[in-house]
């Protein structure tokens, strides 16, 4: 089995938030992650290829430095990394970005496509099924379980109150979301072995079927009107207390802050 | 010369801390307070591979270098100092003698599962009667046969009643050295379970007091003969080239308790007010925290030295004293002002830095005192 693993740098949310002046993100100055909903995608390929034997390629669209979300990938066990990168791809929404991969990906074999839900950074959830579009193969999004069976998927589909379980024949295209798994470490020694893999890297010239007036900025519709970083407040806490506990809780949580 | 880390030395460092920050903080207080053992955490580094970071990948290790290794007991004990030297011990005393002087059929044997994680190592050198003075070893082994009969007990030894496979040192004979007889001493292979080998006391701390501490007693104890590591006689060698490494270890683990002490203070003394402003406001503060930075970052360019000389060198035990001897007092150091930093709060068991502070002695102290390691390093200059 071939399983095509779409994966993106995002900022971590740690890390301040820097924006170009057209409004779209300044990548290169800003602490990264790979994106948690692409990491439980590649967990859930990772977890295929333990079970049935697989090949896991990620790709990923980015500026050079995206490379390092590549070889982590490897460190965790994918086994070959692509890195489309091009001027002329920058400055991509979501359809430019889905019309890249898209073209990208025709140059692979796969059965399966993972890709995740959405990313942290600009939430929309389009690139998957999108991707699926353009290549003509079902798509199957939210899924928070993936079984192989056969020359089909079995995926259980998150729904608000209750969830779907859908068969696909294969080739098809899965997006995941990050509670599907725990995504395992990265090895010590699987660091090393990624870093002395070769990496692929595609140009523009490397897409197949793909218009120019689909790429890039220039092949976004969307237009950002503004764009700014929101005030970042701490995830909190929450507990479940009966109010004489609760109380308690909040009396020595002030004591500890040294408020009270 | 360049001081700047690799792209992989760096994944790898992020690796560790992730997995320290999730995996092992959350659980250090507790294992403090109830000094039991962190098996589950074991497993978890078993599985990310933790646990045979410098064994090559034939043996079923990680292929990594010293510098990996050192980066993951740094960053292990920098939210745990007993997480640190559950890998230290039985990465540096029992994989490095076993890969080191091993014959091929006992690195086959024991290093896929210690390097997996499967099953866990320690070193048994100290006796009652022999601390610094290893050569006052007592504990005897007796070739009868196809067996050598081990007599005797060791203490302290980190990892104890959780280990599986123990290299043990034990007197063979005498031998003649300049004149004079001294012990001959030889190292052995000692699986758990083997009749005769029981357990004693488990050694109640001050600090690193998850790490399963206890003497091991040997009683007409048989180990077939081929368990017998490196040649016979040749034990005391073995002893001090893997107390070497093993200096390399415990240095990580003092430079990873003194980075932890610096950090945490770091955050508390801008949060702590006292006459309406941040503790951090004021110079004292200020010029403790720039004292603790420089020294911390001396200690880790030592420990850094040391462990690339272990990689590069044939002999590197001065490099591994003057860094075990610098970290252990820079920690010391650094957590006993990070308590004073933190004033009485700092005293509770509630805040880390008192753990921290417990736990950074022991540096001192173990794989050769600060004083041994002055001896080593003065041995040099003097020769």
């Amino acid at each position: 089995m071939k399983i095509v693993v779409c994966i993106k740098q995002v900022p971590d949310t740690k890390g301040g938030v820097k924006f170009n002046p057209d409004g779209t993100l300044d990548r290169g100055a800003m602490l990264t992650i790979m994106n948690p909903d692409d990491k439980a995608g590649l967990e859930a390929a990772l977890r295929l290829k333990d079970q049935y034997g697989a090949e896991v390629t990620v790709i990923t669209m980015g500026l050079p430095k995206a490379e390092e979300v590549l070889r982590e990938a490897m460190a965790m066990g994918a086994d070959k990394g692509i890195l489309v990168t091009d001027r002329v791809l920058g400055g991509a929404d979501t359809w430019a970005t889905s019309q890249t991969l898209a073209g990208a990906i025709r140059n692979l074999e796969y059965d399966l496509i993972i890709t995740g839900r959405q990313a942290i950074d600009g939430d929309t959830a389009q690139v998957g099924p999108q991707i699926s579009e353009h290549l003509g193969i079902p798509v199957i999004s939210y899924a928070q379980k993936i079984e192989v069976e056969g020359d089909s998927v079995i995926v259980e589909r998150q729904y608000d109150d209750r969830y779907h379980v859908l068969k696909a024949k294969m080739p098809c295209l899965v997006t995941a979301l990050a509670e599907l798994n725990e995504p395992r470490y990265m090895t010590p020694g699987g660091i090393f072995d990624a870093y002395n893999a070769e990496i692929t890297v595609w140009g523009r010239a490397d897409l197949k079927d793909v218009d120019d007036s689909n790429l890039g900025l220039k092949g976004s519709p969307t237009q950002i009107a503004k764009a700014s970083d929101k005030v970042r407040k701490g995830a909190g806490e929450k507990v479940t207390l009966d109010p004489t506990e609760s109380v308690d809780y909040i009396i020595g949580k002030l004591k500890e802050k040294h408020v009270i | 010369m360049d001081f700047m880390l690799s792209k992989q030395h760096e994944m790898a460092r992020s690796l560790f801390r992730e997995f320290a920050e999730k995996e092992v903080k959350p659980l250090a207080q507790e294992v403090d307070e109830t000094e039991v053992f962190p098996r589950a955490t074991v497993e978890k580094m078993a599985k990310a591979g933790f646990m045979g970071i410098p064994v090559p990948k034939e043996y079923g290790g990680q292929g990594c270098d010293i510098l990996t290794y050192a980066m993951c007991v740094e960053e292990l004990s920098k939210v745990c100092g007993t997480t640190g030297v559950i890998v230290s011990a039985h990465t540096s005393l029992c994989c490095d003698p076993i890969l080191t002087y091993g014959t091929e059929e006992q690195k086959q044997k024991y290093l896929p599962d210690l390097a997996t994680g499967r099953k866990i190592g320690a070193f048994g050198l100290t006796e009652p009667g022999a601390g610094t003075d290893a050569q006052g070893q007592q504990t005897k082994a007796v070739l009868d046969g196809d067996d050598y009969i081990i007599n005797g007990s060791k203490i302290f030894i980190t990892n104890g009643k959780e280990a599986d496979v123990y290299v043990i040192f034990a007197v063979t004979g005498t031998v003649e050295k300049r004149g004079r007889m001294i012990k001959e001493i030889s190292a052995f292979i000692v699986e758990k379970g083997t009749p005769g080998f029981t357990f004693g006391t488990k050694e109640k701390k001050m600090g690193i007091r998850g790490s399963s501490t206890y003497e091991l007693i040997f009683t007409d104890c048989r180990v077939p003969k081929e368990n017998l590591l490196g040649k016979l006689g040749e034990g005391f060698k073995i002893a001090m080239h893997t107390l070497d490494g093993g200096r390399i270890g415990i240095a990580s683990q003092a430079l990873g308790l003194a980075e932890g002490a610096l950090e945490t203070t770091i955050n508390y003394v801008k949060e702590r007010k006292q006459f309406g402003r941040p503790i951090g406001a004021f110079q004292n503060t200020q010029f403790q925290l720039a004292d603790m930075a420089t020294k911390v970052e001396a200690a880790q360019l030592l420990v850094y030295k040391a462990a690339m000389a272990k990689a590069t060198q044939k002999v590197y035990s001065v490099e591994a004293a003057k860094a075990k001897l610098y970290a252990a007092e820079v920690a010391m150091e650094v957590t006993t002002k990070a308590v004073q930093l933190h004033g009485g709060y700092g005293y509770t068991r509630e805040y880390d830095v008192e753990r921290m502070m417990r736990d950074a002695k022991i540096t001192e102290i173990y794989e050769g005192t600060s004083e041994v390691q002055r001896m080593v390093i003065s041995g040099a200059l003097l020769k």
